[in-house]
């Protein structure tokens, strides 16, 4: 659906993107995570032919965002949920969607289909008729979030969609962005939050003016380090750490009065350590799998980045 | 350019202005003010002994017709410079700037949403205009003054000429501008030249008549047409969206 190449944007002496390739599958939710100023939003304005490209390519379907002719074509396919919602606050939701509707040119039937399947969804069917000047912030970004469906996109761009809305408001908003994924629409994520990446993410592309790396979220924990297993015991003694060192060919680290084991295939693993600690006498309370968090490697990533 | 969707932009904008006191208060005062207390002023200086002589009235008639030329203006730099820069203020034009629109459609778009009310807001106020005149005057004078030529086509060939050219100028203005205040205050300069022309008529170094108000129509088409080229090369929206803080 999205295929880029190469894609740079310098604004002036400072490279704000800079030679970005990647692809994004058909169905796909894809996450655009980074730290402020990564260049996500001047990605994303740059896919939906805002701006334009200092280098490189990038094709939507079937159309160049580069090439003229194409970019009416691309913003006819695509929607987009900017950072800022940028609703006509003077506007009802209603008017709202209605004016973006015709301006999508969707046909009046489906439109008004849409529009009272979108406001039902999100919860704003009752307020339809209020301007959007008097929503939340929760409700002004659901609405704008109907706005860039009302066309029937086959591609959602969307800009920080959870950015500083309460828990209950950014539940609904990823629960939806869930629901039209169901439904086949293309969804690329810009986000610094690593919680809704994690939950909404298909794959992952980490960006810090350059791409970093990209995976899905498993394989992304998986690049910076093996799983462990935690165990607590009732009693670590010195003895039992050393009969343990002979007799299981894990890495063991012991921490706050916990045994930290490295595993590779936890499932083959695990028994074996098990069976170990018990047979030296050791009586186990608590096992726990640990496995990295997007965060560590998010973390790590941009920390190496530097 | 496909003009429904300039057609809908222009609707959407005037829906947006008919909401904000405002964009009201800025379509309503000036007509009131020129429809209403103009032939009021009228009504003290007609006939009245030591006022000005009957003879002179008619010309004071048409330069107080003329300000709807100024207004045609004005008005117009209020709507527009909210239009652009408003949009870009409450962030709202991203998201069209990301639909399927061209720049001409919708520039051609907001010039009708600040041309349409604009027109139809002098039009009401120079109906008041006519009518009261010449209820203030006809005994003085004899006879009914207006409609008459001079106003004829100052409302119908100046008037719009000036909105277009006004409009125009405003969505120069906002392209560069990043505040609709400061928008505002740019834009209504384009009402500057059209102040020199009633006070040069108000002395008498002109007599307004209507090759006068031809001659102006013809300066303000030549405007339009070299403003019109400069407006669609003007706004980048690349710009507007990189730029504008």
């Amino acid at each position: 659906m999205i295929n880029v190449e190469n894609l740079t944007r310098k604004f002036d002496d400072t490279i704000a993107v800079d030679n970005l390739s990647f692809d994004v599958q058909e169905g796909e939710v894809f996450g655009f995570l980074g730290p402020n100023g990564a260049g996500k939003t001047t990605t994303v304005r740059m896919l939906c032919c805002l701006i334009s490209s200092t280098s490189g390519e990038a094709k939507i379907g079937d159309y160049r965002i580069t090439k003229l002719a194409d970019s009416l074509k691309i913003r006819k396919i695509i929607g987009f949920v900017p950072d800022n919602v940028g609703l006509y606050e003077d506007l009802t939701a209603l008017e709202n969607l209605e004016f973006y509707g015709k301006i999508y040119e969707s046909p009046e039937n489906r439109r008004k289909e849409n529009i009272e399947r979108f406001l039902k969804m999100l919860g704003l069917w009752e307020r339809k008729d209020q301007r959007a000047g008097t929503f939340s912030k929760g409700m002004k970004q659901k609405l704008a979030l109907a706005r860039a469906l009302i066309h029937d996109p086959k591609l959602l761009f969307m800009d920080e969609p959870t950015a500083n809305l309460d828990p209950e408001s950014a539940k609904t908003v990823r629960d939806f962005i869930l629901e039209i994924k169901k439904q086949g629409t293309t969804i690329f994520v810009n986000t610094h939050n690593l919680d809704e990446a994690q939950r909404v993410c298909d794959r992952i592309g980490i960006i810090k003016t350059k791409l970093l790396t990209i995976g899905t979220p498993e394989q992304l924990r998986e690049s910076i380090s093996r799983p462990k297993t935690e165990i607590r015991l009732a009693e670590v003694t010195e003895k039992l750490v050393a009969a343990l060192n002979k007799s299981v060919p894990n890495r063991l680290e012991v921490s706050d009065g916990k045994l930290i084991f490295d595993v590779n295939d936890p499932d083959k693993e695990n028994p074996l350590i098990i069976t170990a600690i018990a047979a030296n006498g050791g009586q186990i309370r608590e096992v726990k799998q640990l496995t990295a968090t997007l965060e560590d490697v998010y973390l790590q990533i941009t920390k190496e980045s530097k | 350019m496909r003009i429904s969707k300039a057609w809908l932009v222009a609707a959407k904008d005037i829906k947006v202005f008919f909401r904000k006191r405002y964009t009201i208060y800025s379509l309503l005062i000036f007509p009131i003010i020129i429809g209403i207390g103009l032939p009021l002023v009228l009504s003290r200086v007609a006939g009245k002994a030591g006022a000005i002589p009957t003879g002179r009235l008619p010309d004071l008639m048409n330069a107080f017709a003329f300000f709807f030329a100024i207004g045609a203006s004005a008005i117009p730099t209020l709507l527009a410079s909210y239009s652009v820069v408003g949009e870009k203020v409450e962030k709202s034009l991203e998201p069209l700037l990301a639909a399927p629109i061209t720049d001409s459609e919708l520039l051609l778009g907001k010039g009708l949403g600040a041309f349409i009310p604009t027109l139809a807001s002098l039009y009401v106020g120079s109906i008041f205009f006519m009518v009261l005149s010449d209820i203030f005057t006809r005994s003085t004078l004899g006879y009914n003054y207006f409609p008459n030529w001079t106003i004829g086509i100052i409302l119908l060939v100046l008037l719009p000429l000036l909105s277009a050219l006004s409009v125009e100028w405003s969505i120069i203005v906002s392209s560069r501008a990043t505040d609709p205040r400061a928008a505002q205050l740019q834009g209504v300069l384009v009402a500057i030249p059209l102040i020199f022309i009633y006070v040069t008529i108000e002395v008498g170094a002109i007599k307004l008549s209507t090759s006068t108000i031809w001659i102006i129509s013809g300066a303000a088409l030549v405007a339009d047409i070299i403003l019109f080229f400069l407006s669609t090369r003007i706004f980048q929206r690349e710009e507007i969206l990189t730029k504008w803080k």
